[in-house]
């Protein structure tokens, strides 16, 4: 049942059965193909980016990796279970932080933790010790009984990762995580994601469309343009494709004829 | 993790985790009411005025036959019953604005089963039908409606309102995955809402009713809720369709609209 034994790492360092695979990935909405053919594969403990503009199919890609919509097409099988034919499974695997908030802001922080700590099924003696855990986790302890509609943006982010990872999830998917946030606020929730992956080992998958940030952070990104892949690889590897002092937005213009992070910032 | 099998779990312990996912939508619904409770104290203003105008002058209309009882003692019930579905009928627009706000993500990620969610919102729901029931009692006690308070037919008042809440918020769920937005599900809501109560038992008998009519009302879960109710509350009430039958139809009710509502809630989100 363990989804991680089923993955074992090729001598090239390439992971076999990802925990997050995707073969010919494909969503349409009528005439309109917001993801077309995506395949990807994401190791166990990576921290991977998809980066793109609005538009580009990065939230489509992942509301059908956390079974949120159905595919058109083609396969995604995440932490070992098809998001297709096993969704609960998938679900019980995975932590997701959409791109809209979704902490409840009439409940408090702790409210809100004990609702996610319910619906993962965290035994009820190791509740209150958890949550309380995972709230100090990200820097949370002091604010856990007023209402979150008092938070700050950072600190809605931090909570929806705490509730997101409680069931220690193979995987963490982030829809922009970082969005709307001062860089004060982007700083603390990439510093209690790092915390918790050296703490809890899961991959961590987010979309963005600050290129400074998926580079910091990041072991691989892909880049995303009209529902396709780009290019995929390190950082280091986009770059020393266009040689010299290359940034990841000259890569992306030059692979798609479009500007990243400019398509990026009209909301 | 929670899904894994471990030789110590009971054979029950699925449905204690089914509970528990039940109750973590039902309390947080509970939750949000502690700290907001002016809502339910609105929420009671419009049947009291219901009881307090309608009933007072209705009951000066002759020749409106109603059974044992006055007129006022026939409309408690049902205004109880209205109140109950007016008060239901709103749980799709609150699924539709979780939907905009983000937060009905969070529970369509979590790996609880979609019926678990739907039965908790759905149980949340009858707190507001309960606390309309306490508010219409002390109305209708002052009122000199002859209520009974035997214990046992408290309680079954208790199971018909949970019942018809589950039922009526759960319907206007499936009404809210089909349109989606918030301003076609005031229109909607508004068209259904009003032809649900009037072709009901509720405000007059079904024995008023032309032939037509009859046929609905007949086929409209809220008849069987007003019946049982009429039955329970009144010292002097007398089932027309029979309590078994009547928690039998509103049952029916209910699990045909958690199941279709189990299949259409994950197409809010999508
Ligand atoms: N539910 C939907 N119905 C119709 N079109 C949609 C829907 N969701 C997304 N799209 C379209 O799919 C494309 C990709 O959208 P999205 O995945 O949100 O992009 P991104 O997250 O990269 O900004 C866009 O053109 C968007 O308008
Ligand atoms: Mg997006």
């Amino acid at each position: 049942m363990d989804a991680s034994t089923a993955h074992s790492i090729r001598v090239d360092g390439s992971a076999v059965g990802g925990v997050v695979e995707a073969r010919n990935l494909t969503r349409r909405f009528g005439s309109l193909t917001a993801v077309d053919h995506v395949s990807l594969s994401i190791a166990p403990g990576e921290v991977f980016a998809l980066i793109g503009p609005n538009g580009a199919g990065k939230s489509t890609l992942m509301k059908m990796f956390t079974t949120m919509l159905p595919p058109t097409s083609g396969q995604a099988i995440i932490a070992g279970f098809d998001v297709a034919k096993a969704p609960q499974q998938v679900r019980s695997h995975i932590g997701y932080v959409p791109q809209v908030l979704s902490a409840d802001g009439e409940l408090t922080g702790y409210e809100n933790m004990i609702l996610s700590a319910r619906l993962y099924l965290i035994p009820a003696a190791e509740r209150a010790a958890k949550v309380a855990a995972a709230l100090a986790m990200m820097g949370l302890t002091e604010a856990r009984d007023r209402l979150v509609q008092t938070y700050s943006g950072g600190m809605a982010r931090r909570l929806e990762v705490a509730q997101s990872t409680l069931h220690r999830p193979a995987v963490l998917f982030m829809d922009e995580p970082t969005v709307g946030l001062d860089p004060g606020g982007r700083r603390a929730v990439w510093a209690h994601v790092q915390d918790l992956r050296r703490e809890i080992g899961a991959a961590v998958v987010f979309s963005t469309h600050y290129m400074d940030e998926a580079e910091e952070v990041c072991d691989r990104l892909a880049l995303i343009a009209g529902g396709k892949v780009a290019a995929i690889g390190t950082p280091a590897e986009l770059k020393a494709r266009l040689g010299g002092d290359a940034t990841l937005d000259d890569v992306f213009t030059q692979l798609t004829g479009v500007s990243g992070e400019l398509g990026g910032a009209t909301p | 993790m929670s899904m894994e099998l471990s030789p110590r779990r009971s054979v029950l312990a699925p449905v204690g985790d089914y509970a528990t996912q039940v109750w973590a939508v039902s309390a947080a619904e509970v939750t949000k009411l502690r700290h907001d409770p002016i809502e339910l104290i609105s929420r009671a203003v419009q049947p009291v005025l219901w009881l307090l105008l309608f009933g007072q002058v209705m009951a000066h209309v002759r020749g409106l036959s109603v059974g044992a009882g006055s007129y006022l003692d026939f409309l408690a019930p049902g205004i109880l019953a209205q109140s109950v579905l007016f008060v239901a009928i709103f749980y799709g627009l609150s699924a539709i604005w979780e939907r905009d706000l983000g937060v009905l993500h969070r529970y369509m990620v979590s790996p609880a089963p979609r019926s678990a969610l739907v039965i908790g919102k759905a149980l949340a729901s009858s707190v507001r039908g309960l606390s309309q029931a306490i508010v219409i009692y002390l109305c209708a006690a002052l009122m000199g409606v002859g209520l009974s308070f035997r214990p046992e037919r408290i309680a079954l008042v208790v199971v018909f309102i949970v019942m018809a809440s589950a039922l009526f918020s759960t319907f206007s769920l499936i009404i809210a995955c089909i349109v989606k937005t918030r301003e076609r599900f005031m229109g909607v809501g508004q068209f259904l809402t009003m032809p649900i109560f009037f072709a009901s038992n509720a405000i007059y008998p079904i024995s008023l009713m032309p032939t037509w009519l009859r046929a609905i009302a007949r086929a409209n879960p809220l008849s069987y809720e007003v019946d049982g109710l009429r039955t329970l509350m009144l010292s002097s009430g007398q089932s027309q369709f029979g309590l078994a039958f009547d928690l039998a139809a509103l049952a029916l009710g209910l699990c045909l609209c958690v199941v279709v509502a189990t299949r259409m809630y994950p197409r809010l989100t999508q």
